[in-house]
């Protein structure tokens, strides 16, 4: 029996590497080793930890994002927050498969943009591996999907409780296109950022920059929620914030350590610096807050926390522990300030504080890796800090104006289109009610 | 016959069900309500963001009594819904025309 199994398996595996064989000439015919490594490349321990990172990922938005902004807003419109995640996770996936992907990660001559080598995933098997890497390239394309995932639905803090649900898909869709996939291409994919050396592990100029700024440039144009800022109303579920925060937390470990696409020492040490700068950060809002109002809150420290993991975002494969302590520190400080700065000073309203916490944490962290990512830091990058931080500026420069500039076409479009807003009957009534015809909660 | 209408703090709910219930009273309403009087709303802090919160949370507490047992009531919530801070609330009397107990039928003092 075992026998006959053995060689009805035999034949197929024969196939399988028969089938691989005309492309390992391709790759390269240098040494006994390369062949190898192109007959068998898979990693099976990497393979694992980079589907178990991606489920993490995919975690942090559904239902962890959804749930930690669900918690925020007044509760006739927490289905509607619920929504738009939910909506946007499944729209990105789509556009991803479609287009973004290739436009973020095939290769290309240019340093804009990916070829459209991939489109429609074409030219994926089952057998594709991720190039310079040891595990299928379908799950290093489902990775950073999640990504994509995220990076869109953190925008959402932006424009709760007011704008349409047309306006947001379409907003979504345009702003993944010229957005999201030509930056992701330009930090990760081999295009002119990644060529000059920038330091992104994770996602601080990729993922934070770009949806902190874009959502601080839409909420401008959006226009305030209706009583801003005098007559506002209290978060409806703090309660519903805290466990979606703490999903947050748990998925951020797949989105910085799975980010070193590999499990290693790398990998542990970008978790643990991850745990730290999380930990720092939400006890030091958490003084803040009992210092300066009297009493230290729930929502305070857990948007502590999330300030703490999107400042060491970048700079998670660098900073050692001290270095993570230390960026920890600023991110309470810093991003609790900015949240006053954005609401009371520049009377926008950024609702859920997408740029205070996620985009000015992660401009901080971009910038601060060249510091604190020095060995004098206990940090274990190989550069000089004076070229890096003129690297990390230039990136973040030119992302930061690519965001503003794309966001402001992306917003007239809709505006001019599907149009942004409710009406301010419909905003009183609640989206829940008005734009999907549900209520969340029924006493009865 | 006497309507006593208590607005009180949520939590002496059942410090004034008990001490009703020590001089007789058999039966009372309660409805959960929200409102302000002197004390206003206070403001709470997210984020570094002051909201304002005008209506507060409070317990109406509603009973019908005999005219001769409403001082003997009146003074037993007072007594327990009192903490000495602002914002325990008010007590209303207010005269009732008829009662009417919809099982028995039975009709004013007999109904409550």
């Amino acid at each position: 029996m075992c026998a006959f199994l053995a060689a009805a398996w035999l034949p197929e595996t024969l196939m399988a590497q028969d089938t691989s064989l005309p492309e390992v000439p391709k790759i390269t015919l240098e040494t006994a080793a390369n062949v190898v490594e192109a007959v068998a490349p898979l990693d099976s321990g990497n393979t694992a930890w980079m589907l178990t990172a991606t489920v993490l990922v995919l975690f942090m938005t559904l239902p962890g994002l959804a749930l930690f902004y669900g918690g925020l807003v007044r509760s006739q419109n927490v289905l509607s927050v619920l929504m738009h995640c939910f909506a946007i996770a499944c729209l990105a996936s789509v556009l991803w498969i479609t287009i973004l992907y290739t436009m973020a990660f095939a290769p290309s001559a240019c340093g804009w943009v990916g070829s459209l080598e991939h489109i429609g995933l074409s030219g994926i098997t089952i057998d594709s591996i991720t190039s310079g890497y040891d595990f299928p390239e379908t799950i290093f394309i489902m990775f950073q999907m999640t990504f994509a995932i995220i990076t869109p639905g953190l925008i959402v803090g932006a424009f709760v409780e007011r704008m349409k649900f047309s306006a947001i898909l379409l907003f979504t869709a345009l702003w993944l296109i010229l957005v999201y996939a030509p930056v992701t291409y330009w930090v990760w994919g081999g295009g002119w950022l990644f060529d000059k050396g920038v330091i992104d592990l994770a996602g601080g100029i990729v993922v934070h920059a770009t949806a902190g700024v874009s959502a601080l440039l839409l909420a401008k144009m959006l226009g305030p929620r209706d009583g801003f800022p005098k007559k506002l109303h209290i978060p409806h579920h703090p309660a519903m914030v805290m466990i979606g925060a703490s999903m947050l937390w748990v998925g951020w470990f797949g989105f910085n350590a799975g980010s070193q696409l590999a499990a290693n020492g790398n990998a542990g040490m970008t978790m643990l610096v991850t745990h730290i700068s999380a930990a720092v950060a939400s006890l030091t809002w958490m003084c803040l807050e009992w210092k300066i109002n009297g009493k230290p809150g729930l929502v305070g420290i857990v948007t502590g926390m999330v300030a703490g993991l999107a400042t060491i975002t970048p700079a998670s494969g660098a900073v050692g522990p001290l270095g993570a302590v230390c960026l920890g520190f600023l991110a309470g400080i810093v991003c609790y300030f900015a949240c006053g700065i954005v609401k009371n000073k520049l009377k926008i309203d950024d609702s859920l504080d997408v740029f205070a916490v996620h985009g000015v944490g992660g401009i901080m962290g971009t910038i601060l890796v060249a510091v604190f990512g020095l060995p004098a830091f206990g940090g274990f990058g190989e550069f000089e800090m004076v070229p890096q931080l003129g690297i990390q500026l230039t990136a973040l420069g030119a992302v930061v104006l690519w965001s503003v500039v794309a966001t402001f076409i992306i917003v007239m479009i809709c505006k001019f289109t599907v149009g942004l807003r409710v009406t301010v009957e419909d905003e009183h009534t609640g989206l829940d009610q008005s734009e999907h015809g549900e209520t969340s909660y029924q006493f009865e | 016959m006497k309507l006593i209408k208590a607005i009180v703090k949520p939590f002496k709910l059942d410090d004034v069900k008990e001490a009703l219930a020590e001089v007789g009273i058999a039966g009372l309403t309660v409805t959960e309500v929200k409102g302000f009087g002197r004390q206003k709303g206070h403001t709470e802090i997210y984020r570094g963001s002051e909201y304002t919160v005008d209506f507060l949370p409070k317990t109406m507490i509603e009973t019908v009594v005999d005219d001769d047992a409403v001082e003997q009531a009146v003074a037993a919530i007072v007594k327990a819904a009192k903490t000495g801070k602002i914002g325990d609330g008010k007590v209303f009397v207010i005269p009732i025309e008829s009662a009417i107990r919809i099982r028995t039928e039975e009709t004013d003092g007999e109904a409550l």
